[in-house]
């Protein structure tokens, strides 16, 4: 790891200008994506700043058509909120399924989404579940948020305050992990909102996740398993690793999306 | 039977401290004024080094020194053993330097050490060396190797180490001629990382009033490591060199070898006046490590009608890496084409083994070591043989094994195995797994959209390593001996010093047992001490599975003599004949009377010798013993898995694991348990999850766990183990070892389990690891059969 100076502001305001301020600044939340980072020597911020100490970032709160989460909320207090489960059970499960208990207890739902890793699972939620991503600037909906892998709208000195989900009346999502990383291969979110559905994809796309348009009108006329039957994502976009072929990802997103709407 | 002898299940005594955090590991031990070594590796394959410019890393804050190889004239690092190619021509053995010399051969490979006064600083020194290299192409993989063009080493053609074989070739093809039927499979048996939970580590130390030098290092052998280096690499006299492997956290025989980090701390501990320490990073693991297994092998059975073989041609190439490791030569050939046999009394057998370099990091030992690799080969050539011809799993086994009252039974690949009952193990393992309910899962199975399949594998190994005469007349430059000194303290408690190293296998409390039962004592007055060369006398270490076959039978040997000893003195004291005194229980008794003395009496009688006659009694009670096996030890036995296929998906899931294994008298019943277990995880791991993967470049793409999969809990079913013993019959224990037989019979009852699922769909072949992309791809393959070809 290289140097770096440390700051810890009490609010978002001082958060704000700190990053503002400096020469290479990164904020930290959960830390758990960023240092590893670092400890490889990969990233080498001049200044962090770590927003652990600015209160009104975490928390959930609910008027039952919605659930507004805050940006240093941790996967497990989103995992475990009663206000989650009860409007959202399938965002409770999305946070279950990430990492292991001690990542769940340390990176948050503004880490992970800021950081829109290819792979990372929140993204299909939000992308699913039409979610607007809050900053300290303005909003964002999920469609415009998610640029491409590691690539968000936000700019070099904006700090995501909160993500707000409006209640679907259906959703789930599937995850197929990564036999090594236990991130998503293939993880594939499905909502169904009035007469509409959203499908989000995760893990598969070369500029990381990505709405199926052709999934989500077949089943905006008919949300069942059944009517993905002859549908398929073409494998000409997809990554290709030593974990998966482009064309193996195309097959799971099939499945995937299918046991979704199932499990919806 | 004692509730701390022989058969009890004593809880590991090591296990309290492991469990608490307060082993003591390499990196644990802080040395007064210390200094931290950061290794500067190469990032190339293959590589030239062209300018090589540290000065201002010895500029940077905190630097106490940097060397080079050009700094550090020492000598090669040596290989352990050598195979000569079947011309007679001795191995091709190239010059392994600790810091590289002008060329790097794989990525990690060492160009220069940092030493500063903490590790950050190191590290940042380290960025400031200047670093020019010619890249040359890399050599990767193993058959383009063999054709020759681009060579790891100038010194060995076609990248060419030696090219060996075992049997007679013409034999083995007129059994072929006769033959009713023949298969023949293409395995690969694919590269693994080690992945100890430790990273290695080593601190070098060096007293100047003294002259002498101490090593703390992640070892399996200590004394070994004194020997490779301190002879060959250093020249440091033993008397002057003190090799310590503290606690150290497993090891699968990625710790046995001489690595060129502990020969560097060493060496710079008197350049720089101060100890010198060294800790791996995850990173450096997955790079440095020796790693394991990587054969290519096609090979040949011939069967008659009945479905009996008759003969076994193999063709093996294996995989060295960038440089031969201590006992690398000897795995692939003496280590494997001598299990050929298996548990089978196939007659001829022919086998041929190509060792080939690469610019991949080098391979070695790795639990169960060649045995595994030829198990797997076996046991799948097998499989499909009885497939082809359709005869059940287990009866084409059961006509073909060797039969109980075979024994001593000599195979046609040198080995004499001593003893066996391997119908037994099957039968065992068959109830185990309930087999026989079988075809109703697999229907159950089928009702939900599921595949189901059953994999048999029959196996035997050779260990408890080794006679050695025999190594010795294969290359072996060392002895595989073992020793033991059981030294009684005054007031009766004994401290036992093994050559035997413990790194999870919990020596401490098997060796404990074995004393408690001899001299009946209580474990807490027994004292297990290892991983010292300044305590134990002497030692070839733990790998193999040797630990409890070689290093108990010396401390048993030890034992005897103590008592032998204990008997003159009880003679003496109780005025009797030497030959009326009867040991039993902790007491020496004469014969035929009611005169007894303790045990903790002899020991304080023998440091209290107020009227020992001297003249034909010495005081004291300490003895010595080595002990130099007959014969390697052979276990066996049988694993069953069975596993359901999600088509739709290709995910694979482990159902059952059903492992029974004979693995001669049981000392500790858990501690084998744990033992099976772990070794499963391992095996399981290997057929299922974990591959090695170079791009041909030579960069490690699986070098972090987010690449490479190592066995998690949730990827195993809860085991069911159990033993069938039959005894060792040339050593007084009647133990065989149990270290490695999970990792040896698991990996192609794996696979032959994903074969039977898959089977129904026509699919006769599946590679390790079986991914669930490949599951799928052989069903999506098996659908189309045309595309397919
Ligand atoms: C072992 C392991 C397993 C994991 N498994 C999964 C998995 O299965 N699925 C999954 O989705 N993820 C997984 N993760 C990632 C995990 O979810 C992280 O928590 C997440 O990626 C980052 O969150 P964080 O709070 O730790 O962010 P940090 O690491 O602190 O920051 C990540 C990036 O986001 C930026 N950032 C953070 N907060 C803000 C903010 N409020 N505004 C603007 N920028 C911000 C930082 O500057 C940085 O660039 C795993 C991580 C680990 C270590």
């Amino acid at each position: 790891m290289y140097d770096f100076n440390y700051y810890k502001p009490g609010s978002l305001a001082d958060a704000a200008s700190a990053l503002a301020g400096a020469e290479d600044g990164k904020i930290v939340a959960g830390g758990m994506t960023l240092i590893p980072t670092m400890k490889q020597r990969l990233a080498q911020p001049s200044d962090l700043i770590d927003l652990a100490a600015v209160g009104d970032l975490k928390g959930i709160s609910s008027d039952g058509s919605s659930v507004t989460i805050g940006a240093m909320t941790t996967h497990a207090e989103v995992a475990g909120s009663s206000d989650v489960q009860l409007v959202i059970p399938a965002l409770a499960a999305v946070a279950e399924g990430i990492g292991d208990p001690q990542v769940r207890n340390c990176g948050t739902i503004g880490g992970s989404v800021a950081n829109n890793d290819p792979a990372a699972d929140y993204p299909a939620a939000c992308l699913a579940l039409n979610a607007t991503i809050v900053t300290n600037k303005g909003e964002y909906s999920a469609d415009d948020f998610f640029t491409g892998m590691f690539d968000t709208a936000l700019d070099e000195d904006e700090i995501l305050t909160a993500v707000k989900f409006p209640k679907p009346d259906k959703a789930a999502y599937m995850k197929f992990p990564n036999p090594a990383s236990r991130y998503a291969m293939v993880g594939v979110c499905v909502a169904q909102t009035g007469g509409a559905a959203r499908v989000a994809v995760t893990g598969a796309g070369q500029d990381g996740v990505f709405r199926a348009s052709e999934m989500e009108a077949a089943l905006a006329s008919n949300f069942a398993p059944e009517a993905l039957d002859g549908i398929s994502v073409s494998a000409d976009d997809l990554n290709s690793d030593i974990h998966a072929s482009a064309e193996y990802r195309a097959h799971l997103i099939g499945v995937m999306a299918k046991r979704a709407v199932a499990a919806a | 039977m004692t509730d701390t002898g022989i058969g009890a299940s004593v809880k590991r005594v090591e296990d309290a401290r492991f469990l608490t955090g307060r082993g003591s590991y390499t990196d644990d031990l802080e040395q007064p004024n210390q200094t931290y070594a950061y290794i500067l590796r190469s990032p190339h394959a293959h590589a030239a080094i062209t300018k090589l410019d540290v000065s201002a890393a010895k500029a940077a804050p905190g630097v106490v020194a940097v060397f080079t190889g050009e700094d550090m004239q020492v000598g090669s690092i040596p290989c352990g053993w050598q195979v000569n190619s079947k011309d007679g021509e001795p191995m091709k053995e190239p010059e392994h330097p600790p810091l590289a010399k002008g060329k790097v051969r794989y990525v990690g490979d060492q160009i220069a050490v940092v030493i500063a006064e903490s590790l950050a600083e190191a590290k940042a020194a380290a960025e400031a060396i200047e670093v020019d290299y010619d890249i040359q192409p890399a050599v990767v993989d193993m058959n383009k190797a063999l054709a020759g063009g681009t060579l790891v080493h100038d010194d060995a053609p076609n990248n060419l180490c030696y090219d060996w074989e075992i049997g007679d070739a013409a034999e083995v093809d007129a059994a072929f001629a006769n033959a009713h039927h023949i298969s023949k499979i293409d395995i690969v048996n694919n590269r693994v990382v080690p992945n100890a939970m430790e990273p290695r580590a080593a601190v070098g130390a060096y007293d100047k009033a003294s002259g002498e030098y101490t090593l703390y290092t992640t070892s399996q052998n200590p004394h070994v490591i004194r020997l490779l280096m301190g002879a060959f690499v250093l020249q440091i006299p033993e008397h002057k060199l003190r090799v310590v492997a503290p606690d150290v956290g497993g090891g699968f025989g990625s710790k046995i070898y001489h690595y060129a980090e502990e020969a560097i701390v060493t060496w710079a501990a008197p350049k720089v006046g101060r100890p010198v320490k060294w800790t791996a990073e995850r990173t450096e693991s997955f790079l440095t490590d020796a790693h394991g297994r990587d054969h290519i092998t096609h090979a040949e059975l011939a069967l008659d009608e009945n479905g009996k073989f008759l003969g076994l041609k193999v063709d093996t190439i294996a995989n060295m890496g960038g440089y031969l490791s201590t006992f690398a030569p000897c795995v692939p050939t003496y280590l494997y084409a001598t299990l050929l046999a298996g548990v089978y009394t196939t007659p001829l057998i022919h086998a041929n083994v190509r060792a080939v370099f690469t610019n991949t990091t080098p391979v070695d030992a790795y639990r169960g070591a060649g045995r595994p690799e030829a198990a797997y080969l076996l046991e799948r050539l097998v499989d499909r043989a009885a497939r082809e011809m359709g005869i059940a799993q287990d009866e084409i086994r059961k006509r073909n094994f060797i039969p109980s009252d075979a024994f001593p039974y000599q195979t046609p690949v040198a080995l004499q195995y001593d003893s066996g009952d391997y119908m037994a193990t099957l039968e065992k393992a068959q109830g185990m797994a309930d087999v026989a309910g079988f075809p109703a899962r697999k229907a159950a199975s089928e009702a939900k959209g599921k595949l189901r399949g059953l994999g048999y594998s029959t196996y035997v190994e050779a260990c408890g390593i080794a006679p050695s005469a025999v190594v010795g007349s294969l290359g072996a430059r060392a002895g595989l001996f073992e020793s033991a000194n059981v030294r009684v303290n005054p007031t009766g408690s004994v401290t036992v010093f093994t050559g035997s190293h413990s790194h999870g296998q919990g020596h401490e409390t098997t060796f404990a047992q074995l004393v408690s039962d001899t001299l009946g004592l209580p474990l807490d007055q027994i004292e297990i001490s290892h991983g010292d060369t300044n305590k134990v006398a002497f030692g070839m270490g733990t790998y193999g599975s040797r630990s409890l076959a070689v290093g108990g039978e010396a401390l048993m040997k030890a034992m005897n003599k103590v008592i032998d000893k204990s008997k003159k003195i009880a003679a003496h004291v109780l005025e009797a004949a030497e030959a009326d005194i009867e040991f039993k229980d902790g007491k020496f008794t004469v014969s035929g009377t009611d005169k007894e003395m303790a045990f903790g009496e002899v020991a304080l009688t023998a440091y209290v010798p107020h009227n020992f006659p001297h003249e034909t009694l010495e005081p004291g009670l300490e003895e010595q013993a080595f002990y130099d096996p007959m014969n390697f030890t052979y276990p066996g036995g049988c694993h069953i898995v069975e596993v359901e296929i999600d088509p739709d998906t290709g995910v694979t899931t482990i159902e059952k694991v059903s492992a029974c294994d004979d693995v001669g008298r049981v000392i500790n019943p858990m501690i084998v348990a744990g033992q099976t277990h772990g070794g499963l995880a391992q095996g399981i791991g290997q057929a299922m999850l974990e591959g090695c993967v170079y791009d041909d470049d030579g960069q490690l793409i699986t070098g972090s766990y987010m690449d490479y999969t190592m066995p998690r809990a949730d990827d195993l079913p809860s085991f069911d183990t159990d033993t069938a013993v039959t005894l060792c019959a040339h050593n007084s224990l009647g133990v065989k070892g149990v270290g490695e037989t999970g990792a040896i019979g698991s990996p192609p009852a794996v696979i032959n389990a994903i074969v039977d699922a898959l089977s129904g769909l026509g699919v006769t072949d599946m590679t390790m690891p079986a991914t669930p992309e490949k599951v799928w791809q052989a069903i999506q393959d098996a659908k189309m059969p045309m595309a397919a070809e």
